[in-house]
């Protein structure tokens, strides 16, 4: 096995360790932070697909994180008031079952994946960085200035999500359940970037020219490729809001955006796992910084452009040495 | 009530009875999640300041308090209660300065079984049918000031007011609450954008409206920008509103612009009892700046905690909850009780922007509403 | 709506459309001649702003404070220019875009260790407050009139710097061809600092001139740099010309859209859904702007390629 194997195994094993041992110490806060570190991990490997295999700069993927939060938020306040979310033409009821709202945040995610996408994607480069932001943000104000569903308060669900067999509020099940979501989303991106559609797309990245002689549109290619990410962005927003049990209009903001790309970017551009050593890295700074000053963003902003500036490869790329990156 | 505070401001003074009680009650650990980084993080340190400032007065080795930064983000702070809860084993939960955090914590924390004493926020699903037994709110329920604005409209005689705030929850119950005090016509009502910082179109509706007076709540820099560019407008109606946007931290920072302006508190500093002398005078030695509202809050919050500590042991959490409920502490607003659910019964004042010396700061000019509770209290039943 | 209620909501318009364009030409211009994606744009117009607020604090002089501002602006993009960003000319824009949304994350906590949590005191001086009378009855604010003036003067010089003279042309042939002009013996590493700074000091212009009428506080550049990209995106990335037309209609839209819309609801709705309804669709009045220009031209409404 390469250098880059055993450290991708390495980054895989440590959250369920981490969570084992967090359960024997008794430490279930420590096991919330492995799950939330799961989460965004995911919504990372969600932004990679776009960004890492298509060369999609999107500064708007906060958008598809809280379309997600919010497919949850808006599924389970209803089925916490027994008020049905719609009635004409045919009758819609809220939901506690996680398996159907992480189904409806997957769909919603995915179309609003293809609108934005549809459009941005005209564009290119720098066009296509500011109108996602843009884009991102007209959801933000949107999400804000509308009441029904708490506007900037936002939506409380007092009781975490069900999942058919497993007690959700028990910390170490639900990382479970994030893990699980997690390794399946790194083996399908590891599988989508191998197959023919995930070659077309790199090779699109490349060289646009070289894929249209074959045949292929490169806007199709990357439209799909878009679809997919904002959906699995919106698995992991959905995810994100249950270990909340909250979802909000911040989650939709261009912060949110930026510390997405943040994740990819600690752990390393065009590595697999690179979102999860991100994240994981993320977490970590935020609570060890974060205790000992209130202006720990200023030594974040420092790391972080001394990864961008000098060590291209992150994480995984600091510890494989100078091996070359795989997509 | 007043005279029970006579009583006890004409006693010990504060620190001094919270130190004799101390061997009796068993320890609390208090987790107090608030902003302490980003935007508005101003408030959050003067709630912290405030209240570690009546830790440190009563010298009670039994207070242990955690203090985590939220960043102003209801996940972040989702995240710092579950800590709170799970690691740090926490009995008392406080600090959240802002509605929408407050609905992301408050109802999940009393659920497991915490006390929660708000120094801030009082939404109002938190004050009616969501009220809980452990939460206690140490500040207003969101309307009061509002509605205390509402009742000065009244009394000034104002007969068409234009009123504004910002298109949020907080911004709707604002306008919900001046409502139901004030018993005029009104000229106008304008929900702005969160984040506004132009005002310029609305100034213009107002001018066209034929408005005798202004009513806003526009928090933080909102409210800066809107009076700086309503003061260079020639629109010389009189303006009321909250105390929020004339408050000691961001005045200097209004200046001139808010001379005069005639603004609803339940607070100020120079309200005439002891336990505020020893408050201001205290804040000021040991932080160097005046003390604002939201240090006031703080500071009633830890001197109501450990009110509660002197006379009950918090793992007996009925006890505990009694000798919360009985508030018998010295506030600094004087009169201080809780209603029914466990909501501030207080007076409010009107209060006018003037300047001492360089610095910008308040006057109490008159009462605006005595005794008074909130609109949610009767929809709350434990 | 009278007429003169609209003419002073256009006028309005007109104001936060010269200063969007103060913002907007800063970064078109940076991203014309070096390719670069700025989001720490948004600081350097905190940055002008702060400056002036402390200038004028310990001063009292407003010209002085302005001075401070293009002054302190400028200086902070030429450090950030020489320590980070030319580091940046020849990456690609997802490192731009990190290492600049890095500088943000410097910049805003930074200045809040500095100047502390509440926002700063910087108002318009006496000479320039108050309104003055239009012709037709319209009331309307000494100050902003100026800051229109200001804006339309500084778009007016920046058109004749890059029309005229020497610095200008060597930014033009810096956009059209970057090695050519290197090859030509111009010192371009030096262009790029001065284009920089200059961009830097219209931002910190910007931010002392809106900061005297609103509040001078850290985050206050972000929401200026949105609709800073969102105005070079409709008047075309690169084009001083498209900067200007596009800080215009967005500047229009965005305060006519926030004063008709709730209105013209109103005239089928109830009051209170009216205004929901308005509010929420005004606040993405500039999106649906945006997206309508580049169903039609992918480029924007000057963009070249």
């Amino acid at each position: 096995m390469s250098r880059t194997g055993l450290i991708n195994l390495a980054l895989f094993a440590m959250l369920p360790l981490t969570a084992g041992a967090a359960l024997m110490l008794d430490e279930p806060f420590i096991i919330t932070l492995a799950t939330k570190v799961a989460i965004l991990a995911l919504a990372g490997v969600g932004l990679n697909i776009a960004l890492g295999l298509g060369g999609l700069v999107s500064l708007g993927h906060a958008a598809f994180f809280g379309i997600g939060g919010y497919a949850m938020g808006i599924l389970a306040s209803h089925a916490q008031s027994f008020v049905p979310l719609m009635e004409t033409p045919f009758l819609i009821e809220g939901t506690r079952s996680m398996p159907v709202i992480w189904l409806v945040a997957v769909i919603a995610g995915a179309l609003a994946a293809l609108a934005i996408g549809a459009l941005s994607l005209r564009t290119t480069g720098v066009y296509f960085i500011m109108i996602t932001l843009a884009f991102g943000q007209m959801l933000y104000y949107f999400a804000i200035s509308w009441p029904a569903y708490g506007g900037e308060d936002g939506l409380s669900i007092y009781v975490r999500n069900g999942f058919p067999g497993l007690n959700t509020l028990d910390p170490i099940q639900f990382f479970g359940i994030a893990f699980v979501i997690l390794a399946l989303a790194l083996w399908g991106a590891g599988r989508l970037a191998a197959s023919p559609f995930g070659l077309a797309l790199s090779a699109a990245r490349q060289n646009e020219a070289r894929v249209e002689t074959v045949g292929l549109s490169p806007y199709r290619l990357r439209l799909l490729a878009f679809v997919i990410s904002g959906a699995v962005t919106a698995l992991a927003g959905a995810l994100f809001a249950d270990l909340n049990r909250f979802v909000s209009p911040t989650m939709l903001s261009w912060q949110m955006s930026g510390e997405i790309m943040i994740f990819i970017i600690l752990g390393g551009v065009g590595r697999l796992y690179g979102p999860v050593a991100g994240a994981a890295l993320f977490i970590l700074l935020e609570h060890v910084l974060g205790g000992l000053s209130d202006f720990w963003h200023v030594y974040l902003g420092l790391l972080l452009l001394l990864v961008v500036l000098f060590a291209r490869g992150g994480i995984i790329g600091a510890l494989a040495g100078r091996e070359v990156a795989h997509d | 009530m007043k005279l029970k505070s006579l009583i006890l401001a004409a006693g010990l003074a504060a620190a001094g009875s919270f130190a004799l009680a101390d061997g009796h009650a068993g320890k609390v650990k208090v987790g107090m999640i608030t902003t302490l980084s980003g935007g508005g993080a101003g408030l959050g340190i003067d709630v912290r300041d405030g209240f570690m400032l009546a830790a440190k007065m009563a010298g009670n080795d039994n207070l242990e308090v955690v203090i985590e930064d939220d960043q102003r983000k209801p996940e972040i702070a989702v995240q710092l209660a579950d800590k709170m809860i799970q690691s740090e084993k926490v009995d008392v939960m406080t600090g959240i300065i802002w509605s929408n955090l407050a609905m992301a914590v408050v109802p999940a924390a009393t659920a497991q079984g915490k006390f929660y004493l708000s120094p801030n926020a009082g939404p109002s699903a938190l004050a009616g049918k969501g009220c809980h037994p452990l939460y206690f709110n140490v500040a207003w329920q969101n309307d009061n000031l509002h509605e205390a604005a509402g009742a000065y409209a009244n009394d000034a005689g104002y007969k068409n007011t234009f009123i504004l705030a910002p298109n949020y929850p907080a911004g709707q119950d604002a306008l919900t609450g001046y409502k139901r005090m004030y018993g005029g016509e009104l000229a106008g009502e304008i929900y702005t954008k969160l984040g506004q910082t132009d005002y310029a179109a609305e100034i213009a509706q107002i001018r066209a409206s034929g408005a005798d007076s202004v009513f806003f709540f526009l928090p933080g820099g909102m409210g800066i920008s809107f009076l700086k560019q309503y003061a260079g407008s020639g629109v010389d109606l009189p303006v009321v509103g909250p105390a929020f946007s004339f408050d000691q931290g961001i005045l200097q920072a209004v200046g001139e612009a808010a001379l005069g302006v005639k603004n609803t508190s339940q607070w100020n500093k120079d309200i005439d009892n002891a336990a505020n002398k020893a408050f201001v005078e205290a804040f000021q030695a040991e932080y160097g700046r005046l003390p604002s509202l939201y240090a006031s809050q703080g500071y009633d919050t830890a001197n109501l905690l450990l009110s509660a500590m002197a006379k009950a042991d918090v793992s007996d959490a009925d006890a505990f909850r009694a000798a919360l409920a009985a508030a018998e502490f010295d506030s600094v607003r004087g009169d201080f009780a809780f209603g029914p659910n466990q909501h501030p019964v207080q007076d409010f004042y009107v209060r006018e922007v003037i300047k001492e010396g360089d610095v910008f700061t308040n006057k109490i000019i008159g009462a605006s509403l005595t005794d008074h509770g909130d609109a949610y209290a009767a929809d709350c039943s434990y | 709506m009278s007429t003169i209620l609209l003419i002073e909501q256009v006028l309005n318009g007109l104001q936060s459309g010269v200063m969007l364009f103060l913002m907007a030409a800063g970064l078109t211009l940076i991203f014309g001649v070096m390719g670069l994606i700025n989001l720490a744009h948004g600081s350097l117009y905190m940055v002008g702003a702060f400056a002036a607020a402390a200038v004028a604090g310990a001063t009292g002089s407003f010209v002085l404070a302005l001075i401070a501002s293009l002054v302190a602006a400028a200086a902070a993009g030429a450090v950030v220019e020489l320590t980070v960003i030319r580091r940046l000319y020849d990456r690609d824009h997802l490192d731009q875009v990190l290492a600049t949304f890095a500088l943000i994350l410097i910049f805003s906590e930074g200045t809040r260790w500095i100047f502390g949590s509440f926002p700063l005191f910087l108002d318009i001086p006496d000479a320039l407050a108050g309104p003055v009378m239009l012709p037709g009855g319209i009331q309307y604010p000494l100050y902003r009139l100026v800051i229109i003036g200001v804006g339309l003067v500084v778009a007016i010089g920046l058109f004749q710097l890059i029309a005229r003279t020497r610095i200008g042309i060597r930014i033009r042939a810096g956009e059209s061809d970057r090695e050519m002009i290197a090859a030509l013996g111009v010192d371009i590493s030096k262009l790029y600092t001065i284009v920089f700074a200059l961009g830097a000091a219209l931002a910190g212009l910007a931010g002392a001139l809106v900061g005297a009428i609103q509040s001078v506080q850290v985050g206050m550049g972000e929401p200026v740099l949105i609709l800073a990209f969102v105005v070079i995106v409709i008047g075309g990335i690169g084009s001083i010309k498209g900067a200007l037309v596009g800080a215009l209609l967005v500047g229009l839209t965005d305060t006519l859209g926030g004063v008709l819309l709730p209105g013209f609801f109103a005239t089928f709705m109830e009051p209170s859904a009216a205004t929901a309804v308005g509010s929420s669709l005004a606040s993405m009045s500039i999106y649906i702007l945006m997206a309508g220009v580049l169903l039609f031209r992918p480029t924007g409404l000057y963009g070249g390629r």
